[in-house]
C-alpha cells in the first residue's frame, strides 16, 4: 500500500514538472532568442544562442522609448488606481451606513453599469472625451476610474457589512467627523479589500491596450503597451530588436508578481469569488 | 443615526467623484450611443436615419460571420479553459509546500501579462518556431498558422487558453482547499479510491465554481480584442474577425461610426442576456442545494 502511494506521488511530480516546463516554454524561447543576432534567430530558433549577444537589449530599450512608456503607464496606473480607491471606499461606506432607498437605488445603478461592454460605448466616449479636450492622460486616468468603480464599490460594499456601526457610534460619541472616522477608522479596516481592488485594476490598467490607443496614442504619451505595438509593427523583421523588447515588458510585471504573490493570489481568488 | 453632524453633507461629498465619473464615462456615452445608432455619423456629420442601420445588421455577412467566430471561438475556449483549469486546479492541489507555489506560479503567469505581449510572443512562435520546426521534420502541419482562416482561428484558441486557465485554476483552487482535510482523511480510511474521491466529493464541492469560471471565461472570450489585433489582425480576408474587432474596424477604419454604435448596441444585449442567464442560473444553484 505504501509503496503504491510513493509510485503515483512520484507520477504525478513528474507530470507537473513536464507540464510546467512546456508551460513556460514560449517565454523561455522568447528569452534565449533576445540574446541571439538577427542572422542566427532566423537559422537557429530552437536552439542556445551559439554566442551570447547583450547589444540587443540597449538597442531596443532606446528603439522602443522604454522609459517613456513605462513612465506613462506607470503614472496612468497608479494615478487612476489610487483614485479609484479612494472614490469607490467612500462611496460604499456611505453607501452602507445611510441606508436608504435611494442608496439601495444608487447601488444597483452601480451593478447595471458593469453590464455595459466597452464597444458599447468606445465611439461616444471618444467623442464626448474629445469635445472636452481631454484626449490625453488626464482623460485617460478618469475614464479608467469610470471603467473600475462600480466593481471597486461593491468589493467595498461587501467587506463594510462586516464592519460594525458600534465603531463608528463610539467614535462619533467621542466627537469625530464622518470624514475623520472613515479615513481614521474605516479605511484602514478595508485594507483587505483595498489590496484586491488595487491588484485587480492595476493588472487591467497596466496591460490594457485598446482604450489607451484610442485616447493617449502620440508622441510622448504612449503606455507601454502602445510602444511595444508600434514598436513591433515596425521591427517584425528585425526580430532580434522585437523579442528583447517582449522581454523588456514582461520583466517588471513578472518581478512584481514574484514579490508580492501572497497578495495577488489572495486579491485574484477574492475578487473573481466577489464579482 | 440622524444625531451625526452633517450626514446629509458628508452623503453627497462621498459619492460625488463616483457618480460623475460614471455619468461621464458610461451613462453620457451610453445614451449618446444609443442616440448615435439610429443616425448616419462618420464622426464628422450625422443625421437621424432611423432603424436603417439595425436593419443593415442582418445583410452584413461579415458582421454575421464575426458573430459566428466569436460564438464558437466561445464555447471552445470555455469547455478547454475549464477543463485545464479544474485540472490544474487538482494537481496543484495534490502537491505540497514550495512545489505547489512554483506550479501555481508557473501557471499563472500567462494571465499577468496583457494580452498584446502574449500575441506578440505567440505571432513569434507561429511564424518563426513553427516554420522552422515545419522545414525541420518536412510536416506541413507546421506551415503558416496565422495565414490561414482555420489554423488561425485555433491559434487564437491556444492562446487564449494559455492566458486564462492560470486564472480559472485559481478559482478552483480557493474551493478546493475549503474541503476539509478530515472528510478527506475518514473518505481514504474507508477506501475511497482516487476516482471516487474526484467524482463524489471533490466535484460537488467545485460545482458553484463552474458557475463563476464559466462565465468569465465567456465574458473574456466574447470581448477579446488584443489576441485577435496581434495575432491573425482578423485576417486572411476578415476570417477571423471577431466581434470586438469588427465593430471598431466599422468605426475606426471605415469610419462608419453610427452604424458600428448599433452593433455595440447589438453587443450589450448579447451581454446582458448572457448575464441576465449567469444570475438566474446560480439563483437557481443556489435555492436547489
Amino acid at each position: 500500500m505504501k509503496k503504491q502511494l510513493d509510485f503515483n506521488k512520484v507520477l504525478i511530480i513528474i507530470l507537473a514538472i513536464v507540464l510546467s516546463l512546456s508551460w513556460l516554454y514560449p517565454f523561455f524561447l522568447i528569452f534565449i532568442n533576445s540574446f541571439k543576432t538577427r542572422t542566427e534567430i532566423l537559422s537557429n530558433v530552437i536552439g542556445i544562442p551559439e554566442e551570447i549577444t547583450l547589444a540587443n537589449y540597449p538597442n531596443s530599450f532606446t528603439a522602443m522609448n522604454y522609459l517613456s512608456g513605462f513612465g506613462n503607464s506607470l503614472i496612468i496606473t497608479v494615478a487612476s488606481v489610487g483614485l479609484t480607491v479612494l472614490f469607490s471606499a467612500m462611496a460604499a461606506y456611505v453607501l452602507h451606513r445611510r441606508n436608504t432607498k435611494l442608496s439601495t437605488f444608487i447601488y444597483y445603478f452601480c451593478g447595471v453599469t458593469m453590464l455595459i461592454p466597452f464597444q458599447a460605448i468606445m465611439i461616444p466616449l471618444i467623442n464626448v472625451f474629445g469635445q472636452l479636450n481631454l484626449l490625453n492622460r488626464t482623460g485617460l486616468t478618469i475614464m479608467n476610474i469610470g471603467f473600475s468603480v462600480s466593481l471597486s464599490v461593491y468589493l467595498y460594499y461587501g467587506a463594510m457589512r462586516s464592519i460594525s456601526t458600534d465603531l463608528d457610534d463610539a467614535a462619533n460619541i467621542d466627537g469625530a467627523s464622518r470624514i475623520d472616522i472613515f479615513f481614521r477608522i474605516i479605511l484602514p479596516i478595508l485594507k483587505p479589500t483595498t489590496v484586491t481592488v488595487i491588484i485587480l485594476n492595476g493588472m487591467k490598467i497596466w496591460n490594457d491596450y485598446l482604450l489607451p490607443s484610442l485616447v493617449v496614442n502620440q508622441e510622448g504619451m504612449r503606455t507601454l503597451p502602445l510602444e511595444l505595438y508600434s514598436f513591433f509593427g515596425e521591427f517584425t523583421t528585425q526580430w532580434e530588436l522585437a523579442l528583447t523588447g517582449l522581454i523588456l515588458a514582461i520583466i517588471p510585471v513578472v518581478l512584481l508578481f514574484i514579490s508580492l504573490q501572497k497578495y495577488f493570489i489572495a486579491g485574484l481568488s477574492e475578487g473573481s469569488l466577489k464579482m | 443615526m440622524n444625531h451625526y453632524k452633517n450626514m446629509k453633507k458628508t452623503y453627497w461629498l462621498f459619492l460625488a467623484p463616483v457618480l460623475i465619473t460614471l455619468l461621464l464615462v458610461i451613462v453620457l456615452p451610453f445614451i449618446y450611443g444609443i442616440y448615435t445608432s439610429f443616425t448616419n455619423s462618420n464622426g464628422l456629420t450625422m443625421s437621424f436615419i432611423g432603424l436603417t442601420n439595425y436593419k443593415e445588421l442582418f445583410s452584413d455577412q461579415r458582421f454575421l460571420e464575426s458573430i459566428n467566430i466569436t460564438f464558437w471561438f466561445s464555447i471552445i475556449s470555455v469547455l478547454l479553459v475549464n477543463i485545464i483549469g479544474l485540472a490544474f486546479g487538482l494537481l496543484v492541489t495534490s502537491i505540497k509546500g514550495k512545489f505547489a507555489t512554483f506550479l501555481r506560479t508557473t501557471f499563472f503567469i500567462p494571465n499577468l501579462i496583457g494580452g498584446v505581449i502574449l500575441g506578440f510572443i505567440w505571432q513569434f512562435i507561429f511564424i518563426q518556431a513553427f516554420s522552422a520546426i515545419g522545414s525541420a521534420t518536412g510536416i506541413s502541419f507546421f506551415d503558416n498558422w496565422l495565414a490561414t482562416s482555420v489554423s488561425g482561428f485555433w491559434a487564437l484558441v491556444i492562446v487564449f487558453v494559455w492566458q486564462m486557465s492560470g486564472y480559472v485554476m485559481l478559482i478552483y483552487i480557493s474551493f478546493l482547499t475549503s474541503i476539509s482535510q478530515s472528510v478527506i482523511d475518514s473518505a481514504k480510511m474507508d477506501g475511497v479510491n482516487a476516482w471516487q474521491m474526484f467524482w463524489y466529493i471533490k466535484f460537488p464541492t467545485v460545482a458553484p465554481a463552474f458557475t463563476i469560471s464559466l462565465f468569465l471565461t465567456l465574458t473574456n472570450a466574447f470581448r477579446l480584442y488584443d489576441l485577435n489585433l496581434t495575432l491573425t489582425n482578423g485576417g486572411p480576408f476578415g476570417s477571423t474577425e471577431m466581434l470586438a474587432m469588427n465593430i471598431y474596424n466599422t468605426a475606426f477604419q471605415e469610419y462608419s461610426q453610427g452604424y458600428a454604435q448599433t452593433k455595440g448596441v447589438l453587443f450589450f444585449i448579447i451581454v446582458t442576456i448572457v448575464t441576465v442567464l449567469q444570475l438566474y442560473l446560480s439563483r437557481k444553484r443556489e435555492m436547489d442545494v
